[in-house]
């Protein structure tokens, strides 16, 4: 058991990693990337969503007819995500209003869809939270690495929580604003799924 | 009026769904890998878009605003979706059946298309009047026709050329996209 469950928490880390080996959920990963800060903000949001519509989808499976289950999920997804959106502009306003609608969008965003599709509706609560939560960190891995390339080349800086001291390149680094406008987003994760793509997956 | 038609060129060119906005890209790299496809889920997209636009506007001024609960926005909001796309489905399957076979999984799936979420939540958030959301919602409908047809063609082309292996099929049409945003960031000085 606990074997199982430590292998469907590692396999969102590389095997599946969203978006790179799962290529799904790609609107988040583009938009809310121009920093690292925005790229965290967004995968803990996302990770709590996926980690409790897991659970309950797995809770209800027996439950819930077949024929609608669709329609049951968006409706579990969407709850969560209305209680991320409360919580946020309660105790994260800043970062609230910087994702904009990218908070309220976590309810089709595929990958939680995905999982509660293809895992939780076919598994038990224990294995549906390691791998929501297995999924959940990898795609936050994956938004703040494409957040710290972004902000990196096209400001010069890396913020990795307000608050906290920001690495800086120096005055005499030449910010690439390319990487921060919308065709830097799309051939920066494009060349980043390239030097995935590089290293063979196990399976 | 002319205010409606500066929104218009703005919502398609500008302010473009797929390309500056970055809703709506698991159909711009699933379904452009052939124009046949390109084009029936643009056609599925213009419909659905503008007739959720339509109806969740209703929704939220004359339901949740009305009786003060818009905190429940995002969940009507993707069921009216949700039932909206079942519909066209049961529609499509009925009358044009070629059409419903070449769209394959991707129907379904434009309940989890963020484009239509995102532009009905845009509606909302810009505090559109109902002339300006219907007009924005077929405006964007046809920015997401636009930049999908646009990027099938080349993707098409790009199939053609030797493209090395661990850049094949997505990563490579990232970068084409890349590029085509690239000359859609042109249109900013226009309004």
């Amino acid at each position: 058991m606990a074997q199982s469950l430590v292998k469907e928490f590692t396999k969102g880390l590389w095997t599946e990693l969203p978006p790179f080996r799962l290529v799904l959920g790609l609107c988040p990963v583009l938009a809310v990337t121009k920093s690292v800060e925005n790229g965290i903000g967004m995968g803990i949001a996302t990770t709590f969503v996926l980690v409790f519509s897991n659970l309950l989808v797995s809770l209800l499976r027996k439950i819930i007819p077949p024929k609608v289950r669709i329609a049951c999920f968006i409706v579990i997804i969407a709850t969560f995500v209305t209680i991320v959106e409360l919580v946020m502009q309660a105790y994260a306003y800043q970062l609230f209003l910087k994702l904009g609608i990218f908070i309220p969008l976590i309810v089709v965003n595929c990958v939680v869809l995905g999982r509660s599709e293809a895992f939780a509706s076919k598994n038990g609560p224990a294995l549906s939270i390691a791998d929501g939560l297995g999924i959940g960190i990898g795609f936050t891995l994956s938004l703040s690495a494409l957040g710290a390339v972004r902000e990196f080349l096209g400001n010069g800086t890396l913020t990795i929580w307000e608050g906290l001291p920001v690495i800086s390149m120096g005055p005499g680094f030449i910010p690439f604003k390319f990487m921060l406008e919308a065709p830097g987003a799309f051939v920066g994760l494009g060349l980043m799924l390239f030097v995935m793509n590089l290293i063979p997956s196990k399976s | 009026m002319s205010d409606l038609f500066v929104l218009a060129v703005s919502c398609i060119f500008i302010n473009n769904i797929l390309l500056a906005q970055f809703l709506g890209q698991c159909p711009f790299l699933g379904t452009s890998k052939k124009m046949e496809t390109a084009v029936g889920m643009s056609m599925a997209v213009v419909f659905v878009l503008v007739m959720a636009g339509i109806i969740t506007w209703i929704v939220d001024v004359y339901l949740l605003k009305a009786l003060d609960v818009e905190y429940l926005r995002t969940v009507s909001f993707i069921l009216v979706i949700a039932s909206l796309v079942q519909f066209v489905e049961m529609f499509l399957k009925k009358s044009i059946p070629a059409l419903y076979a070449g769209l394959g999984i991707f129907l379904p799936l434009i309940t989890t298309n963020c484009a239509v979420m995102g532009v009905c939540l845009i509606n909302i958030k810009e505090e559109y009047t109902f002339l300006e959301a219907v007009i924005a919602s077929f405006a964007y409908a046809i920015g997401f026709g636009l930049a999908l047809i646009l990027f099938a063609g080349v993707r098409e082309r790009v199939d053609l050329g030797r493209v090395p292996k661990p850049l094949q099929d997505t990563s490579i049409g990232l970068v084409t996209a890349g590029i085509i945003a690239l000359t859609f960031m042109s249109f900013k000085g226009m309004v």
